[in-house]
């Protein structure tokens, strides 16, 4: 089996982000008002096997040795069977 | 002294590490990531650049790379290793310094001179300062925010962790002005601010050559 994996990373709450405050403000440069502005990275892969409670320890064990830094992220793990 | 200098792809203050640990008297030798064994060294340096392009976050790629264990065993052995900028952000991805230096509250690359404040003179590398001494070294990065959690900030008064901050100006919104923190043993150091940028006087300042001398026995 396939499964299409994506990890979505944020911010956690109460941390600075320079990005979104410095989108927030370009946004009101065009005369939006916009409030609470996040960013969010999004990383996807596939995996090829068989058992999905693998691939959910698996994902779950890159993100905590590299795709995220526990200091600062949040993360959430979405796993598709393709 | 066999003072080593990581290379990853991306590093590029190297040659001036390198430079560095010569003007102060020591024996450097690059060494590139893939190596595992370093226990012929007798500290080592990890220099600043964009290793990996910064991807991920900065450092994050170069602190699962196979050289990360022989550093780890380095430090075990009481060996001192330096990690400046790039170096730095590394041994924080590592885990082997507390907290982490993250995207500058102004998201940009800035590089300019800042007075700091030695607040701690345990460690090799800040042994010939006074504490509280004031020194003269450049920053350059986009990703120098140092933070860490309350508890952290405790563990890091309460142990004397904190080995540089910033006098009077913060540059990038580090927490409490802090630009260089150590281990419990004060043996693994990381700093933002590049010792090897300020290590002759034709540079506009030779304080950053107390950090390379004090590498050397």
């Amino acid at each position: 089996m396939i499964f299409d994996v994506e990890v979505k990373i944020s911010l956690k709450k109460g941390m600075l982000n320079p990005e979104a405050s410095t989108i927030e403000r370009a946004l009101d440069l065009l005369g939006y008002k916009v409030e609470n502005t996040k960013t969010i990275e999004t990383i996807k892969f596939q995996i090829k096997e068989n058992d999905a409670s693998k691939v959910e320890i698996e994902v779950e064990d890159m993100c905590q040795r590299l795709l995220c830094n526990p200091i600062i992220h949040d993360y959430e793990i979405n796993i598709l069977n393709s | 002294m066999k003072v080593g200098v990581i290379q990853f792809p991306g590093s590029n203050c190297d040659r001036d590490v390198y430079h560095g640990i010569e003007l102060a008297g020591g024996n450097p030798e690059y060494i590139w990531w893939s190596k595992k064994d370093l226990s012929y060294l007798d500290a080592v340096v990890i220099p600043g650049g964009f290793s990996y392009g910064d991807y991920l976050r900065a450092g994050a790629i170069a602190s699962i790379t196979p050289i990360i264990d022989g550093i780890k065993s380095l430090a075990k052995e009481e060996k001192p290793v330096l990690g400046i900028c790039n170096g730095a952000q590394i041994l924080a991805e590592v885990g082997l310094v507390p907290g982490i230096f993250t995207v500058n509250e102004n998201p940009k690359f800035n590089c300019e001179w800042v007075d700091l404040n030695v607040r701690t003179n345990r460690t090799p590398f800040t042994k010939y300062f006074k504490k509280n001494e004031s020194i003269k070294m450049p920053v350059a990065h986009a990703e120098g925010r140092y933070f860490i959690d309350e508890q952290g900030m405790d563990l890091l008064n309460d142990q004397d962790q904190i080995v540089l901050q910033f006098n009077d100006k913060n540059p990038n919104g580090s927490l409490f002005g802090i630009t260089g923190v150590c281990d419990e043993s004060g043996l693994v150091c990381a700093v933002m601010p590049h010792p090897e940028r300020a290590s002759e006087d034709i540079l506009g300042s030779s304080d950053g050559l107390n950090f390379f001398k004090g590498i050397l026995k």
